[in-house]
């Protein structure tokens, strides 16, 4: 339920889920204000900008803020750290509240001083009046009643009054990952701690028909075997004692059945005869559409993507009585402890899930898994902790991947090429099996238990953020448009939540689209968008990029091209437009990418840049190379030669342009890129090869098979 | 046949950071375990244990090499340098200065092992061209595209070193 204000207006952020001051803020006598966010650091920063905006708001430099790792013991509930709504979420909730605990202070300083609290300034949390009285937050911590909700009625600061938000911060995480030192969940080393290693088919959901315990337990170091149905693990004193057990349980054990696989050279046509649910997603109609004087159609796909995370994930669990700790790198805390406990039979108030940093988290990958084999290990630990650390097969192959794709759009076009009516048709599985959304647990060991949860087939959040068909809907301004999205029932490869959902298919096959469309019409791609965008914030961010890419003077041909693209993500999020620059004949090599981007507010210019590049280095990785492979029982594609991510001498120059826009709210940059740039690299492709590449990724073989349908 | 030999923990001496020290390990363990585990010194990550990633590279004798793929036998006689061993934050690493002031990474698991490549390449060529840099680092994954700032780190690194 959420809190509202006295006004009965919803408090903002996750306030409004979590009104209580106290969660948010902590005044400690040592002169410090600790805060423990629910929205956890995946690699991106947040905690810097989060500390950025309490420190304007309270009037305190940044170091007295200490940002304590978020626990269901003591943090609020903010659901998931995803969806680049971190800022929107907590920072705006934390502006908010430290807006009000200021005005708290200031009101407790009027008092105490005898003066008007209108003549009382905070310096560096210093409360000082007239005639140099003065007093301090930490002084007054005692006598101001955080356990309140606030009121709502408390405004935050003006932009042109904020001194760190909007200014680039060098973040708080980094000289600890330079100097090497322990900063990671994988880095943790409690007590007594024991090791713990998984064993598991390489068919999902295949049967353990025969073990061989004998040799592994022969092994020095080796303590103990936990078995529960076909989840079995082994614990050791050392993590080579552990490796060497779970290497000699698996060459001897047995396996049988298990889930058949798609033909992986036919996935396509596999996803559009599959049995679905089908949802009009939007529709519109308008006096404008005419009657068509023809049409164009086309179908673009992408393939299951892994997220490819370096560190392989890893959890740590220790029983205490009834009760477990866990130690995760779960973008999720509350979610993940609702799952452990339903798994468990343990009420959620005998579970605390802690955060612990882990390695960049780009959606839904093992970190909740692997939470639950180390929960189910530590039960037969005798009350001592133990780490369990995925491989790197475990990671490629059995984490969930970014759903396949297909995407059919047709135009009806007038006699001159215009678009009359637009239609766009998906097929998907869904993409969120996250923990706590449906009624049985998503996590891999649940399935594999004696009495075993069935395997949960991922469905698609709410629209308007939507999950398969996140930007499906067109940026542009159709006449009239349907937009149709079938989502999957079946799920033989396991699939969740990726980086932009699917934003990434969709926004490569619409922007792909529109180039053939302009293409046809021999109008240039930039103009033929704009004559069809009307939001100026959209228009902008086109108009940035092209100029700042030299888009007018391009000079392409000879093995050259450039192309372009934009989304706004989620249709409600950053805006971004991208200009690709590749080079190349039968592989592609992107020479550069220039973007703009619009997220409103800015709190950290440098954190915006860095998720921007990133983001974008990232979706060339998914353009250029990336599909899981797999046969009609495993996954085959389980090291990094099987499965190649873009290396440093072939990621391009990138440029990022952020358009300022103080007074607009705050919105998240980490997903923005993902689309707009598969779609300006597959038009920059068609630029300098001729050959238009509608199945993702854009390698030799793909641009051949292209070649050969054209 | 695996489980046929049987792991024997012998005493073994290295050169790590600098300093002498012997451990209790098999001598065909991987380095990369001893100095987790054993030694604490955590800097080297776990990538993919098949010497791919190179989040766990560590210099032996000036070298960028997997500690995940290296017995503990073949640092026998040969200095190791580990992260910890670059510097410090008293005295850091011209490379480490560089990667704080571009603020290269995002979730910095790669950082080490890329800090290490960097660090050999300086030692070969104090002034290498930018595609020298990414060449160099082609044996390192990083996930989160933070390479470009990576690499402008480690050419201002190399800059600082000639002119200082």
């Amino acid at each position: 339920m959420s809190a509202q204000t006295q006004q009965g207006k919803a408090l903002p952020g996750s306030l409004a889920a979590n009104p209580l001051l106290a969660q948010w803020l902590r005044f400690k006598p040592e002169g410090t204000v600790e805060v423990s966010p629910g929205k956890v650091e995946i690699g991106q920063g947040i905690l810097t900008a989060l500390m950025q905006i309490v420190a304007d708001e309270l009037d305190i430099e940044p170091a007295r803020v200490k940002l304590k790792a978020a626990s269901t013991a003591r943090s609020p509930n903010e659901g998931v750290t995803s969806g680049s709504l971190s800022v929107q979420q907590c920072g705006i909730a934390l502006r908010h509240a430290c807006a009000e605990a200021r005005a708290m202070f200031v009101a407790a300083a009027a008092e105490r001083l005898g003066v008007e609290a209108g003549s009382l300034a905070v310096e560096d949390g210093t409360i000082i009046g007239p005639e140099n009285a003065r007093t301090s937050y930490w002084e007054l911590a005692d006598l101001v009643p955080l356990d309140a909700p606030a009121s709502g009625k408390v405004a935050p600061k003006p932009a042109t009054a904020r001194k760190y938000a909007g200014h680039s911060a060098a973040r708080v995480d980094i000289p600890d990952k330079v100097f090497g030192r322990p900063r990671y969940i994988h880095d943790l080393k409690l007590p007594r701690m024991l090791h713990g290693r998984v064993l598991r088919p390489l068919t999902r959901g295949a049967a353990l028909v025969a073990l061989n315990e004998e040799a592994a337990r022969a092994i020095p170091g080796f303590v103990a075997l936990a078995r529960d149905g076909n989840f079995v693990g082994v614990l050791a004193e050392t993590e080579a004692a552990a490796e060497r057990c779970l290497a000699l349980l698996r060459s001897q054990a047995e396996w049988r059945g298990g889930e058949e696989l798609p033909d992986e050279a036919t996935l396509t046509d596999w996803l559009k005869s599959q049995p679905v649910e089908t949802k009009t997603v939007d529709s519109r109609e308008t006096a404008a559409a005419g009657s068509p004087a023809g049409h164009m159609r086309r179908q673009y796909s992408r393939p299951f993507i892994a997220h490819g995370s370096i560190a392989p994930s890893c959890a740590l669990a220790r029983w205490e009585g009834a009760g477990v700790h866990v130690w995760t790198h779960s973008q999720g805390i509350y979610n993940l402890r609702a799952e452990l406990a339903a798994v468990l039979k343990l009420s959620p108030e005998e579970v605390v899930v802690e955060h612990a940093e882990g390695a960049g988290c780009y959606g839904h990958n093992g970190a909740d898994d692997v939470a639950l084999d180390a929960a189910l290990l530590a039960r037969a630990a005798d009350g001592r902790p133990v780490r369990v650390l995925w491989t790197r097969e475990d990671e490629l192959t059995r984490a969930p991947f970014g759903a396949a794709m297909a995407v059919e759009i047709e135009a009806e076009l007038d006699g001159e090429g215009e678009i009359l009516r637009w239609r766009h048709e998906l097929w998907s599985n869904g993409h969120t099996a996250r923990p706590s959304r449906g009624s049985n647990p998503v996590l891999l060991a649940a399935s594999e238990l004696a009495e075993p949860f069935p395997h949960v087939v991922s469905t698609n959040p709410p629209l308007p953020a939507g999950g398969a068909e996140r930007n499906a809907v067109p940026i542009y301004d159709f006449p009239a448009w349907h937009i149709i999205s079938h989502r999957l029932l079946v799920m033989p490869v396991r699939v969740s939540a990726l980086r932009s959902l699917g934003a990434f298919a969709n926004v490569f096959a619409i922007e792909s689209f529109i180039d053939e469309l302009a293409a046809e019409r021999g109008e240039d791609p930039v103009a033929f968008r704009l004559r069809y965008l009307g939001n100026p914030r959209a228009r902008a961010v086109l108009e940035a990029a092209a100029g700042r890419a030299g888009w007018g003077s391009r000079r392409g041909g000879e093995g050259t091209g450039y192309g372009v693209a934009l989304a706004r993500y989620k249709n409600m999020g950053a805006y971004c437009a991208v200009v690709a620059e590749v080079e190349g004949e039968e592989d592609v090599r992107v020479r550069r990418l220039v973007l703009a981007v619009d997220v409103g507010e800015a709190i950290n210019p440098d954190g915006v840049r860095n998720q921007i590049e990133g983001g974008a280095i990232q979706a060339t990785s998914w353009t250029l190379k990336e599909a899981v492979r797999f046969d009609r029982t495993r996954i085959t594609s389980d090291n990094w030669e099987d499965y190649p991510i873009l290396k440093f001498s072939e990621v391009p120059a990138v440029e990022v342009e952020i358009l300022s826009r103080p007074e607009e709210s705050p919105v998240g940059a980490g997903e923005a890129a993902q689309g707009p740039v598969a779609g300006a690299i597959a038009n920059a492709v068609f630029d300098a090869l001729g050959v238009r590449v509608r199945s993702l990724p854009i390698t030799r073989d793909n641009i051949i098979a292209a070649m050969e349908l054209s | 046949m695996p489980g046929t030999s049987k792991a024997m923990a012998e005493r073994v001496e290295l050169r790590i950071n600098g300093a002498e020290t012997a451990v209790e390990a098999d001598p065909a363990s991987p380095l990369l375990g001893v100095l987790r585990e054993t030694l604490g010194l955590t800097g080297s990550r776990f990538g993919c244990g098949a010497g791919l990633c190179g989040a766990c590279f560590v210099l032996i004798d000036g070298h960028a090499v997997p500690s995940c793929d290296t017995p503990l036998w073949a640092t026998a006689g040969k200095e190791v340098t580990t992260v910890e061993g670059l510097g410090t934050p008293e005295h850091p690493h011209p490379l480490q200065q560089a990667f704080i002031e571009e603020q290269a990474m995002q979730c910095g698991y790669c950082v080490s092992g890329i800090l290490i490549s960097a660090a050999a390449l300086l030692r070969r060529n104090t002034d290498p061209s930018e595609a020298e840099v990414r060449e160099a680092l082609d044996r390192n994954l990083c996930r989160c595209g933070a390479h470009n700032r990576m690499v402008r780190a480690v050419l201002k690194a190399a800059r600082g070193k000639g002119t200082a």
